[in-house]
């Protein structure tokens, strides 16, 4: 990912910024600049999540791309958001210990790097809270 | 003006490989090492973790324990010997992922084991002149040991965070008075470019962590007119279990004063965390009155020797922030192939 980009969106992977609509109350992460269910009328502000949620669902990933083959086998799951928005995110458990409807909070982990001289990109992942 | 400990927090990744783990690949005697070093298992950092993700979780911790806005807080140092860049600040990206950002300053220090509590004087200073209003000093480390070399028994990660303030409304724990002893001593280093450090063998301990740590707490003691007898609990720098115990005895101490912060045990030596993970676990049993006597060591070398007295404030603390003993429980435990893989030792 060019460094410019991540950056643009790095509060929002940091500390799970999004949006909300003050109209009709809906959350939206990532950030959307504009209610799809209001459009025009909507009225957008920034959201800090909680960062509390649960598993919709989660598939155990043991071949990956290159980028990601050293953290093999690892869960990627959909966790639904107390505020209401799913993300698909990285669970840093044991394979073993998860099942779907198992509460999850955030957590700041490294979400990549540019090999090994560039730049070390952060951000949320979940872990198991029950 | 008083100024204290506002808040506190620690950070422990979840894995831990056992010393007998490591000595069954290096023929090592694991009864003879565990009994030499009183280190029976080590933390190890998770594939994604770094001193930049343990800096913020402890960081975040000690936020959430004392109820804080980050907003408040004008100045984070973070101490480290693995900072994950050689150029470019380890605090900025925790200011901006506990929200301090931007009306702030930020640096990283590097003091071998004793950064971490080099940052909480700076920020007394920072906060005793009304620079300003909170500072955030962090210690925390991924430290490396060579394959086979004394220090990877016990070389293990870990951080924690203290938040300086001087409201007493809010001070849980006042820094009655602190003091440093420091010379030039090539006991332990790493050169740049560097993946392992190097340290002197033996001479680790005499001229290094023993003179140095019995200067810096005697002069501290001798400051205040104070004694050993004079403290309910006392914490110091713990590279292995037998260093502060010994250093301990010496000064008067007790085992009964040093066993709560004897985090070394069951964790390993997290270098700039280590005196820090010692307080916040004395910290996390303290009542209010209680003193507790703490001193820090850093190869090259030096010692920071603080004097603290907790307050009722401690018992505004929130309850679900994990406290040391939490943060060791439910360990997940690596073989050694598992181990060098997380380490980095195996490149594919
Ligand atoms: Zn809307």
């Amino acid at each position: 990912m060019p460094v410019p980009r991540f950056w643009r969106e790095q509060k929002g992977r940091y500390n799970l910024i999004g949006t909300y609509c003050k109209k009709c109350g809906k959350h939206f992460y990532p950030a959307r600049s504009i209610c799809p269910f209001c459009r025009r009328s909507g009225e957008i502000e920034d959201f800090q999540f909680k960062g509390k949620g649960e598993i919709v669902t989660y598939s155990v990933i043991h071949a990956s791309s290159e980028d990601f083959d050293h953290l093999t086998p690892y869960i990627l799951a959909i966790v639904k958001l107390d505020e209401g928005p799913c993300i698909t995110t990285q669970i840093v458990d044991e394979p073993t210990d998860i099942k779907i409807g198992d509460r999850v909070k955030a957590v700041f982990r490294r979400l990549g790097s540019d090999g090994k001289a560039g730049i070390i990109y952060y951000g949320t992942k979940f872990v198991i809270d029950n | 003006m008083k100024i204290g400990i506002v808040s506190y927090g620690a950070y422990i990744p979840r894995y831990r490989i056992k010393v007998e783990e490591i000595a069954k690949v290096w023929n090592g005697d694991p009864s003879a090492l565990k009994g030499g070093l009183k280190v029976f298992e080590k933390s190890v950092p998770a594939l994604d973790e770094d001193v930049v993700t343990i800096a913020v979780e402890a960081s975040r911790n000690a936020i959430e324990r004392g109820n804080l806005d980050a907003k408040r807080i004008g100045a984070i140092y973070t101490g480290s010997e693995s900072h994950p860049y050689a150029v470019k600040p380890t605090s900025t990206i925790v200011a901006e992922a506990v929200g301090a950002t931007s009306d702030m300053t930020a640096a990283d220090f590097e003091f071998a084991c004793k950064a971490g509590t080099a940052a909480v004087q700076v920020c007394m200073g920072l906060v005793g002149s009304k620079m300003i209003d909170l500072g955030l000093a962090i210690g925390a480390d991924v430290s490396q040991g060579a394959p086979n070399d004394a220090l990877e028994y016990t070389a293990a990660a870990g951080g924690a965070a203290m938040i300086i303030g001087r409201n007493e409304d809010e001070i849980i724990a006042e820094i009655e008075c602190t003091s440093s002893y420091t010379t030039d001593t090539p006991d332990f280093w790493r050169r740049e470019g560097q993946p392992y450090p190097r340290h002197g063998g033996r001479f680790t301990g005499d001229p290094g962590y023993f003179k140095h740590v019995t200067n810096g707490a005697n002069s501290l003691l001798k400051k205040l007119g104070k004694t050993a007898k004079d403290y309910d609990y006392a914490v110091f720098h713990q590279p292995n279990g037998k260093f502060p115990e010994r250093v301990a005895k010496s000064l008067g101490f007790t085992q009964e004063q040093i066993e709560p912060g004897l985090a070394v045990t069951n964790l390993g030596n997290t270098y700039s965390g280590a005196s820090l993970i010692g307080l916040s676990a004395t910290l996390d049993i303290a009542e209010p009155g209680d003193r507790i006597f703490v001193t820090s060591y850093g190869s090259g070398s030096g010692s920071d020797a603080f004097s603290i007295k907790v307050t009722e404030n401690i018992k505004k603390c929130a309850k679900d922030v994990p406290t040391v003993e939490k943060l060791l429980s439910n360990p997940i435990y690596l073989d050694y192939g598992k181990y060098a893989h997380h380490k980095g030792k195996i490149k594919f």
